[in-house]
């Protein structure tokens, strides 16, 4: 609503950088990032709304690549800020350059006896000294960019708060500077986990993107772009196979990163069919956790009956 | 929105608004801002794009994948099932329903909508069920459709004005359909049509598809009854009807199996984030005590001042956890959520002991360590554990005297007892000294009742005896207290 406003300044008002849905769409897949019309459909609205897109979902669902492919479609910069727990404003948004400032100041000394102290201060918090940090780069930039805040559940709930100015208002208050405005508005893309539940004000801040493991028939188009030797058979196999797996409970799902590696090592060892033998033999390659793996195992050589999971069918379930 | 509004986007406002409405009264938090969002993100889309619409309502208005059920079952109410077409009056059904049409000609499967022929309710039961045959057989999502249609239509006995729910109707139609049974001639028909034998891994690959389709045809078929209720009763009406509660607001004592799944899931992020937090208090918390030597070392570079007080590092707590659970009848189904209760949380920590007990009490700790099924732990609990002591009503009285007697001298100033129950003694004494001399070594004692605060302290009830002894006593009927509970434990 704000942006209707005409006499909001420029960077609201920017060219929308997506024609429609579609477009992005086939812009990703150049880019072999297949998106479902949801992903592309939510991108496209970040881009119109001016506003960040918080991705949630299983680890390994390509949360990152799509900030990636975003840049790379746009042929934007992306700046990344990875989180992690202790992340303070001087690694995320900016610094003085202190050593600079003291050299600074010993130069003046030497120099010119007895100058005034309020030049030097000023000198001393200009744009020279400033450090910038991902945040900051991001808003400063000219060319276009894209800022992947990546894991942002890893930081504390206090040091989001960080997060909201820019999120809302693309801006950033440095006390003694003063507040320093986007030239543009960048695509801003937050990852999280979901190890923790962000803050209330995060989220409003946001649009919200949930990704999850693709469908089968998206999988397979995922596996056969990204191995290449791939039939399309096989790749059939391997989708049904994962989603199968995918049913079961257990610590880890495979999730599409490890679909692809496990596709690759069955190029490589010239499967062409899937029996229960390889895919016991290779199941290491998509499950992490040895109880898994045991669990897979059993259930792929066991016999017919036991397989009905049961109760999905009876009317009451 | 100003470009928005002609005559339609005034009734979409209207509508948009209804929809915040409900979704505010099935529990999803919508602000304000978000509403806005909402407004102008519809602008941006094109309006006959059911889908498009869809997931723009979604990522401006449900910020929490867990309200995703929710969200999507009022926007099926508000959006997808409007229309005269939808009519339960027999009269009213003159018009032409394309998708009705074309389940009427078998041959017509898949082939869109130009299929034309008698009226589908001249088809006799064994018809149908072969053609529903058909399309789940080949995948065919409209023949599918097509076919939940006229089940529903068929089976389901739906009139105006009846006032039964639709899980009713749902079971009416399932009855007749026999699906356990579809899915055996799937997989015999599978079996024979494959050249050799299929090889178990094969079987249980087809049975998952056939499985999918199924169940995506149940889909259809629950979409179908409530959008013909919806046409009965009205939008508002149905949505607050088919309002759940949120997977966070799900009471443990009467959460259903497919409820019980998705407290499940919910409960292993709880469990981590718990774990996390104790971590990060460990890290963060405040400096030790005053490190005397340290500061008079110091206070050698201040002239002997000592300017510059030191303090002690934190010793790092490693918390030990005891949990004792009522699993008796009376607290059934919160016993099983307890149990994953416990099952995740000694996943976490590396000292926890978990007790069980109904009028006897034993030690259940083996049976959750080294095992990483909890369904196969649960059952071992249920089978071995020796909790029964007379007669298998919960007495805590006695299950408390016992465990002070075995475990008491374990208990130190490290650990954290949580006891869960009702606290519904059957009359027994309470023997609430124990919890006493419990509260006196411990570190802490907290009791979680599933019970409404209301019922403490009726009947048998006497939680207020225990309490008075623990250093807290909650109210622990579903997720959202529960996280309320680990939140102010640390």
């Amino acid at each position: 609503m704000t942006s209707q406003d005409p006499t909001n300044p420029s960077p609201f008002d920017a060219e929308p950088r997506f024609d429609s849905v579609e477009e992005l769409r086939t812009a990703l897949r150049n880019v072999d990032y297949l998106s479902d019309e949801g992903i592309a459909g939510i991108v496209y609205l970040a881009d119109r709304l001016g506003k960040p897109i918080l991705v949630e979902g299983p680890a390994g669902t390509g949360k990152t690549q799509l900030a990636k492919s975003v840049a790379e479609v746009l042929g934007a910069r992306l700046i990344r800020l990875q989180c992690y727990e202790g992340l303070d404003e001087s690694k995320a948004l900016y610094e003085w350059n202190y050593k600079k400032q003291l050299l600074r100041i010993q130069a003046t000394k030497s120099d010119t006896e007895g100058q005034n102290w309020d030049e030097i201060e000023d000198d001393i918090f200009s744009d020279e000294f400033l450090l910038e940090r991902p945040l900051l780069e991001a808003i400063r930039a000219t060319d276009p960019v894209v800022l992947l805040i990546d894991e942002v559940d890893r930081v504390e709930v206090e040091t989001e708060a960080l997060l909201l100015e820019i999120l809302s208002d693309y801006q950033v208050s440095i006390p003694e500077l003063g507040t320093i405005t986007a030239r543009q508005i960048p695509m801003v893309f937050l990852t999280s986990n979901n190890t923790r539940e962000l803050s209330e004000a995060l989220k409003r801040r946001c649009l919200y993107l949930h990704v999850d493991y693709p469908d089968m028939e998206r999988e397979k188009e995922i596996v056969l772009t990204k191995v290449p030797g791939l039939t399309e058979s096989l790749a059939d196999q391997i989708a049904r196979v994962v989603r199968s797996i995918r049913q079961l409970e257990l610590k880890k799902a495979p999730s599409v990163s490890e679909t692809i590696d496990w596709a690759r090592t069955l190029v490589l060892l010239g499967v062409e069919q899937i029996d229960a033998e390889t895919a016991t033999g290779t199941v290491n390659i998509l499950l992490k956790y040895q109880s898994d793996i045991q669990k897979v195992v059993k259930e792929f050589a066991a016999e017919q009956k036991s397989f009905s999971r049961g109760g999905i069918l009876s009317p009451e379930a | 929105m100003a470009e928005a509004s002609d005559l339609a986007g005034e009734s979409l406002l209207e509508l948009l608004a209804g929809f915040i409405v409900e979704l505010r009264q099935a529990g999803l938090p919508v602000s304000l801002t978000e509403n806005l969002d909402a407004m102008e993100a519809v602008q941006y889309i094109p309006l006959g794009d059911r889908e498009a619409f869809k997931y723009a309502l979604a990522a401006t208005l449900v910020k929490n994948h867990s309200h995703w059920r929710a969200f999507e079952t009022v926007f099926e109410v508000y959006f997808s099932l409007r229309g005269a077409e939808w009519s339960l009056d027999p009269d009213a059904s003159d018009f032409v329903d394309p998708d009705e049409d074309q389940s009427q000609a078998p041959e017509g499967a898949g082939e869109g909508q130009q299929a034309q022929g008698g009226s589908g309710d001249s088809l006799t039961p064994e018809e149908l069920a072969e053609m529903l045959y058909k399309s789940l057989m080949h995948g065919d999502q409209s023949m599918m459709r097509a076919m939940a249609r006229q089940s529903v239509r068929r089976y389901a006995g739906m009139e105006p004005g009846r006032p039964v729910g639709g899980t009713y109707y749902l079971y009416r139609t399932m009855r007749n359909l026999n699906l356990e049974g579809m899915l055996e001639r799937l997989m015999e028909q599978a079996q024979e049509d494959s050249p050799e034998p299929l090889t178990p891994l094969e079987e249980r690959l087809e049975r998952d598809e056939y499985e999918n389709r199924i169940d995506s045809f149940k889909k259809e078929i629950e979409s179908e009854i409530r959008r013909r209720l919806v046409a009965d009763r009205g939008v508002e009406a149905m949505a607050k009807t088919l309002r759940k509660p949120l997977p966070e607001d799900i009471d443990f004592m009467h959460a259903s199996r497919d409820e019980m799944v998705q407290l499940r899931k919910a409960l292993q992020p709880l469990t981590r984030r718990l774990a996390i937090r104790l971590a990060r208090k460990r890290k963060h918390g405040r400096k030790g005590a005053l490190d005397f030597r340290n500061t008079v070392r110091h206070s050698l570079s201040y002239g002997g001042v000592p300017a510059e007080p030191k303090f002690k590092y934190p010793r790092p707590s490693k918390p030990e956890i005891f949990v004792i659970a009522d699993i008796s009848g009376s607290v059934a189904a919160f016993a099983r959520f307890t149990l994953h209760l416990v099952y995740a949380i000694s996943g976490q920590f590396s000292r926890v002991r978990s007790f069980v007990f109904i009028d006897g009490i034993d030690e259940v700790t083996r049976f959750f360590e080294g095992t990483d099924d909890i369904l196969d732990a649960i059952s071992r609990v249920n089978s071995e554990a020796d909790v029964i002591w007379v007669d298998g009503h919960s007495d805590y009285g006695h299950a408390f005297e016992v465990f002070w007697e075995r475990y008491g001298q374990d208990i130190s100033s490290k650990t954290t007892v949580i006891i869960l129950g009702d606290a519904r003694n059957n009359y027994h004494a309470s023997q609430n000294w124990v919890i006493k001399e419990i509260r006196n070594k411990a570190r802490h004692v907290w009791w979680l009742n599933p019970e409404p605060k209301a019922y403490w302290d009726t009947g048998d009830s006497i939680v207020g005896e225990y309490a008075t002894y623990c250093d807290g006593a909650f109210e622990c009927r579903n997720l959202r207290q529960l996280e309320r509970f680990v939140d102010n434990l640390v």
